[in-house]
């Protein structure tokens, strides 16, 4: 099976090496797109039998100087391989639906290699493989990102990502440095198992990993570019990096945290990741449910995700330090099954979006509107993704976030009582961001496709067909089936849970039609959910259908608003709700403590007939540190530099003297420790 | 066997629950009414409205779509299998299993959604404002939910409803302050998700003020009788929650024969009409707060919830 996928990554990276002949003609680019379907369709079956087979490893005839490069497929690294596939067939589809004739060579050839990144990091078995993965996944990722570059916005999100891709890309470097520093040159992943970290080396990689995964995945506070450059790639690209990328940044950080950096850690550290965790869920939530542009939106309501996420894996953590297994296989369930629902309903929803952009032109919601009418396909699956995201039963997103919360109520078991009370903090939290979750989504949604057309353009929108419509489908309906079957689901990943926890305790109570978090705990089975809401819902509609009269057709009541002039055949699009009146109360609420908010009513003064206007916006808090204090602080670190060169030959002399004993006193310091 | 019985006592549930939806509607505005000195609609009223709707033709905006056609459906549904989840007059129905009190909050939010969705779909500025608050007001309600379920699972060992009743109804625990602080935090919750005094005006029609009206002013005929009945179904599962949570006496064991059931349905409806009352006498004395001192409201209860936690976690770490 590894040999199998070691050939499939060749052979992306031979598309990739054939994309700027290919990208000549549209035969050629649809060419590139179904050969990376097909490959990520290989990819989800790879991981599929991972998931069923024991681990096997393989080492590749060529490496660095030092050793051989070393691939692996045990389960977790299945897992997340069934993820990328998944994503991978839907977000490829979508861009074969939509190749219109010869596109720019700088769009098609990274697209391969992105894929061929991400899988590489998931398969890696050393930490240079590893290392070389992510940073192909960087590089590429930046390259479709900076593809629309004639606009400063997206240079800026270009830069900005690069910048925060080089700062992770050294911390994992470095990070896998701490690593292997017990084992011998070249080791792989097996012979680090055996040398695992302790002390303030254990420290150290703790807070490189947070960096160097964390900034990939968008965790609070290395997220500010993720909600500028996820927008800025193409919808497919934006899919795969939202559903995608940052999952794999999330295995990196379960592989050397859960499995690298040996089976027990102490309670802090899984405090440590449930506070980013929480901090990136209220964060991205809250700014899902503000902001304008649908794309931005949707990448917050990532950061979001990722933050529930990795608040299962520290939970799971803590679980694991405090012994009790069973619990934690609890709280890693829900963190692999949240991280395979979000792959599944963010595909969707990013797809969904690249369909408005594509049908109506715009990405701000004030300029959208109404198209469940022109677009009801499109409207029909993305209320699924919408609703899955805003965790509503019997959908996916409402199960592995009901045994996010059931694990985190029963965090209590763990003994500390400063632990109690943090995770008692935590799940008020959790539920916070999770109502807030489905506050952006209906804002999404609503603001999108239904009332009326707020824009010519939106009125005059465009219905989807074909394979796009195919690959906007597919994440639909694993969405709905992934809802009904999480028993089976955790079933299937019980021996990734294995690995993570290290218990098989309690694994066998978890899975089956009702998923049951303990013995006598409480329980959910989605498929009598489904069942019964299918059959209430059904029963209430045939039972008012069989003596009811029909319906008619009137103008809109709205309090006995008069209808519109003929010149505006949607009334004025003003007076429905804008997307800034519809986050008012949140801004209002929290966005005035959290994101400083800031909402200002500028009145005409009395006589003048100009409309008044109100001025609202917010900051992210991180962005403004990062644009504003740093820049200055490198401004004056390179004035002080400059100095240097204004030196005397004695002053250089004895600066190169004064580093050469700092650097003595450096060694003897470090012989005698 | 067991089945059986858990089976009809579901079906006799579920019958109850829907009687009894409109009826409690109708008994606490006739009981507020009083309260202020006017005779007040019959408590019947709600029933002959619902009948009289279910005969009207619908009419739909030019613009609406199939969103204001099923999100009706949706929401009675979601609405009928939570109330079908909180056990009333005897515990151990054919559901019990499941009635977990997540997947209850989870049910609300889904009739939450739907009714939101249907508010914003016609594009009327009422619609949107009123969706937009309902969604805002929840994102606070929802943790002081889950802070409750939190206490409860401590105490009880799970948030399934039905085994909490069980545990609390065994009298074992006693009396412990927390419960006090998590019954407090749901009294709010229910306040404001059932759109009551302070949070809400379920009387109003003043465009302004109101919440929950706001997004069913398109609605008529059939669906307009449908979103009445859900609410007033929420209505009942609210307070049926808070009676089997925090007045578990009287209810029908697992396996009781049809005596305890009438002895329980007895229990249930006095319960109920004692709740009702409370309800019409607290809306009566307080003023309804402005739409953006909500979240204030709601915050305290988020901080009773996690007080009412925090204590717990004190005093078991103390003994």
């Amino acid at each position: 099976m590894l040999i199998a996928l070691a050939l499939t990554l060749g052979s992306l990276a031979l598309l990739s090496l054939a994309a700027p002949l290919l990208a000549r003609a549209a035969l050629g680019v649809r060419l590139v797109y179904a050969g990376a379907a097909l490959v990520s369709l290989v990819f989800a079956a790879g991981g599929f039998a991972g998931l069923l087979s024991a681990p096997e490893t393989l080492a590749l005839p060529f490496g660095p100087p030092w050793g051989v490069m070393r691939l692996a497929l045990d389960p977790l690294s299945a897992w997340f391989l069934v993820i990328l596939g998944l994503c991978g067939v839907a977000a490829s589809a979508f861009a074969f639906g939509h190749v219109k004739g010869p596109e720019a060579a700088r769009r098609l050839v990274p697209y391969p290699l992105f894929l061929a990144g991400m899988a590489l990091t998931l398969l890696a078995a050393d930490g240079f493989t590893l290392v070389l993965g992510f940073e192909l996944m960087s590089f590429a990722s930046w390259v479709l990102v900076a593809h629309e570059h004639e606009h400063a916005e997206n240079r800026r999100a270009a830069r900005v990502y690069l910048g925060f891709a080089a700062l992770g890309g050294a911390a994992l470097i470095l990070c896998f440095g701490l690593l292997a520093a017990g084992a011998s040159a070249g080791a792989g992943f097996a012979a680090l198992r055996a040398t695992p970290p302790d002390g303030l080396r254990a420290l150290a990689i703790l807070v490189l990993v947070l960096i160097g995964a964390g900034s990939k995945a968008g965790l609070v506070p290395l997220h500010v570019w993720l909600p500028l450059a996820h927008p800025a790639a193409p919808s497919h690209v934006s899919a795969l990096m939202s559903a995608a990328m940052t999952k794999v940044a999330l295995y990196v950080l379960a592989r050397v945290i859960f499995d690298l950096a040996g089976p027990a850690q102490p309670l802090f550290w899984g405090a440590v990741l449930m506070a980013l965790g929480l901090a990136s869920a209220i964060m991205g939530a809250l700014r899902a449910a503000l902001e304008e542009d649908t794309k931005t939106l949707l990448a917050c309501s990532t950061i979001e995700n990722v933050g529930l996420i990795t608040l299962g894996l520290g939970l799971a953590l803590a679980f694991r330090a405090a012994d009790l297994g069973a619990l934690a296989a609890v709280a890693a369930g829900a963190a692999l099954l949240h991280a395979l629902n979000h792959a599944m309903f963010k595909t969707l929803l990013f797809l969904g979006a690249g369909e408005v952009l594509h049908g109506a032109a715009s990405r701000r919601m004030d300029r959208l509107g109404g198209l469940i009418h022109a677009m009801p396909w499109t409207a029909g699956l993305v209320l699924l993704g919408a609703a899955a995201a805003a965790a509503l039963p019997p959908l996916s997103g409402f199960a592995s976030e009901w045994l996010l919360l059931q694990a985190l109520i029963a965090a209590w078991r763990v003994g500390d009582l400063a632990f109690q009370i943090g995770a008692a903090a935590a799940t008020a939290l959790a539920a916070l961001a999770v109502a807030l979750a489905a506050a952006a989504m209906l804002r999404f949604y609503g603001m999108v496709f239904l009332g009326r057309p707020r824009s010519p353009r939106a009125a005059g929108a465009t219905e989807l067909s074909g394979v796009a419509r195919a690959a906007l489908i597919m994440p639909a309906a694993l969405t709905v089936i992934f809802g009904l079957i999480p028993g089976h689901l955790l079933e299937l990943a019980a021996p990734a849970l294995r690995l993570l926890t290290g218990a098989g305790a309690g694994l066998s109570a978890l899975g089956g039609v009702t998923v049951t978090v303990a013995e006598g705990g409480a329980g959910y089975a989605p498929l009598v959910v489904f069942v019964l809401l299918l059959l209430l819902g059904g029963g209430v509609g045939l039972l008012l259908r069989r003596q009811a009269p029909g319906i008619a057709r009137g103008p809109a009541w709205d309090c006995g608003f008069i209808a519109p002039p003929h010149h505006l055949p949607f009334g004025d699009p003003a007076t429905q709700v804008s997307a800034a009146g519809m986050a008012q109360p949140l801004r209002r609420m929290l966005g005035k403590t959290l994101l400083a908010a800031r909402e200002k009513v500028e009145m005409p003064p009395p006589g003048n007939t100009a409309p008044a206007r109100l001025q609202a916006g917010f900051h992210d808090p991180v962005l403004a540190l990062i644009s504003g204090p740093l820049p200055r602080a490198r401004d004056r670190l390179a004035a002080l530099a400059e100095r240097l060169r204004d030196f005397s030959l004695r002053q250089c002399l004895a600066l190169g003297f004064a580093v050469l004993l700092a650097l003595m006193a450096l060694l003897i310091w470090l012989e005698r420790t | 066997m067991s089945f059986v019985t858990g089976l009809l006592t579901q079906l006799l549930h579920l019958a109850l629950m829907l009687a009894l939806a409109p009826v409690l509607t109708g008994s606490v505005r006739w009981l507020k009414a009083r309260l202020m000195g006017r005779r007040g609609p019959h408590p019947m009223q709600p029933w002959r409205d619902f009948l009289k709707l279910l005969k009207k033709r619908p009419v739909l905006a030019e613009n609406a779509s199939i969103i204001s056609r099923a999100a009706p459906y949706v929401a009675v549904a979601s609405a009928l299998l939570a109330a079908a989840l909180v056990p009333s007059f005897t515990r151990g129905m054919v559901l019990a299993p499941f009635a977990d009190l997540l997947l209850i909050a989870g049910l609300l939010a889904l009739g939450r959604f739907a009714m939101a969705l249907a508010g914003m779909d016609v594009g009327t500025a009422f619609g949107g404002i009123g969706a937009t608050r309902e969604m805002a007001f929840a994102a606070l309600a929802e943790p002081a939910l889950v802070l409750a379920a939190l206490i409860f699972a401590i105490l009880a060992g799970t948030t399934n409803l039905d085994v909490i009743t069980g545990i609390f109804q065994e009298g074992t625990l006693g009396l412990r302050v927390s419960l006090g602080f998590a019954a407090l935090a749901l009294l709010a919750v229910a306040v404001a998700e059932n759109a009551r005094i302070p949070v809400d005006n379920p009387a109003t029609h003043l465009e302004l003020t109101m919440v929950h009206e706001a997004m069913i002013l398109e609605a008529s005929g059939r669906h307009l009788a449908l979103w009445e009945f859900q609410a007033s179904l929420r209505l009942t599962l609210w307070l049926a929650l808070l009676a089997a949570a925090f007045l578990p006496f009287g209810m029908a064991a697992p396996g009781a024969g049809p005596l305890a059931w009438v002895m329980g349905l007895c229990v249930f409806i006095v319960k109920m009409a004692a709740l009702a009352f409370a309800l019409a006498v607290f809306e009566s004395t307080i003023a309804k707060m402005r739409v953006f001192r909500v979240p204030e409201f709601l915050g305290a209860a988020l901080l009773l919830g996690l007080l009412g936690a925090l204590y717990l976690f004190v005093s078991t770490g103390l003994s």
